[in-house]
């Protein structure tokens, strides 16, 4: 597996991480505002993991993670829309946790065992993850707003794999790929007017002490 | 010193989030070297996203003066290496310890660590920290936190 290819991973973890974060405090229950931080804080987890297996065990995890110019992330246009309602919301847990088991099932084959005990570590805990959003999916699947925005965010959770592994989210999902070439705006590689500003908040701490802050 | 004598001082340690069991219960230490003097301890988190990671690093390296504590980030641990005195240790503080991954797999019962009734039901897959589950015992009526199965 090389390096881009983990932090296309890492980059959609915590960028996700972080948007799932938004709701704690203010999600529709209180069951769900503990959910939600549970699972961003697995979430960024897995992406500090990932950062650290990239620059090695004496690297600096933080600085890939935050000191990079905006165009070198890889994350995925469908982990940085922001989305303000629960059936949205939903509706990209699913879509997520389901092309997230794939593309981590495919990793824990990776020849290099450092990456495949990784991928094997992460995915006991996503088990959970995916409960969550299969309790949730199974509540809404036959609700209309639902089926709306997991119509509305299909594309983006296609553009979230590579294209080898599209068709088995195709087959668990239950809908059709787009006939035509995937949009540029939904592919991996091209990012949108949510980036930045959330990149800016995420890092706005540690930039305010260029020098290193000792915490 | 003798690996003994580390395993010992590691048993010392609390875990920060459940302070009933140490780090030598909760499975966490996965190996000890001694050799020439030298320490070499591998330490491996059970949840990546714990925040108690670094924490604990460090009480490793205050509590053994010296040693290397290597962080390993692999597969190597799940609620099967929490060891038996350590589950014990758990239920007698409220928290029902995770079941072994066969028996959980194929069971899904769960049982109340207050009142040992299977009678219960999940009120939320998360809680108060990655590694808990909230239940609640339809029998003695009482919510309890359950140490996930993973």
């Amino acid at each position: 597996m090389n390096a881009q290819a983990l932090l296309s991973i890492a980059d959609d973890e915590l960028f996700l991480g972080w948007r799932e974060s938004e709701w704690t405090g203010i999600a529709p229950m209180l069951e769900e505002d503990v959910a939600f931080s549970s699972i961003a804080q697995n979430e960024i987890g897995h992406a500090r993991a990932l950062y650290q297996l990239v620059v090695g065990e004496d690297g600096d995890a933080d600085a890939l993670a935050f000191d990079r110019r905006l165009d070198e992330y890889r994350c995925a246009p469908f982990v940085e829309l922001r989305l303000l309602d629960w059936a949205h919301t939903i509706a990209r847990r699913w879509l997520y946790e389901t092309a997230d088991e794939i593309r981590i099932a495919a990793l824990k084959s990776d020849p290099d065992p450092a990456v495949a005990g990784l991928a094997a570590k992460i995915d006991r805990e996503e088990t959970y993850h995916r409960m969550h959003a299969e309790m949730w999916h199974d509540r809404l699947a036959n609700e209309a707003r639902f089926q709306e925005a997991t119509a509305e965010l299909w594309p983006y959770a296609v553009g979230m794999l590579p294209e080898e592994l599209r068709d088995e989210l195709a087959v668990r999902i239950g809908l059709a790929l787009p006939s035509d070439k995937l949009s540029q705006a939904h592919e991996r590689g091209t990012h949108t007017e949510y980036l930045a500003p959330m990149w800016e908040e995420m890092t706005e701490v540690r930039r305010s002490a260029p020098a290193g802050a000792q915490w | 010193m003798v690996e003994a004598e580390v395993w010992d001082l590691l048993e010392e340690i609390p875990d920060p989030e459940i302070p009933v069991i140490s780090l030598v219960d909760l499975g966490v230490i996965r190996a000890v070297d001694v050799s020439d003097g030298h320490v070499h301890i591998e330490f491996t988190p059970t949840f990546l996203g714990c925040p108690a990671l670094e924490y604990m690093k460090r009480a490793i390296e205050e509590k053994v003066p010296g040693a290397e504590v290597q962080v390993i980030q692999d597969d190597s641990w799940s609620t099967d290496k929490i060891t038996a005195a350590g589950r014990e240790k758990l239920r007698e503080a409220g928290f029902a310890p995770p079941a072994p991954r066969l028996v959980q797999l194929q069971s899904q019962v769960h049982r109340c660590p207050y009142c040992g009734s299977t009678e219960t039901h999940l009120e939320n897959i998360f809680g108060p920290t990655p590694c808990r589950s909230l239940r609640y015992c339809d029998s003695c009526r009482q919510p309890f936190e359950q140490f996930k199965t993973i």
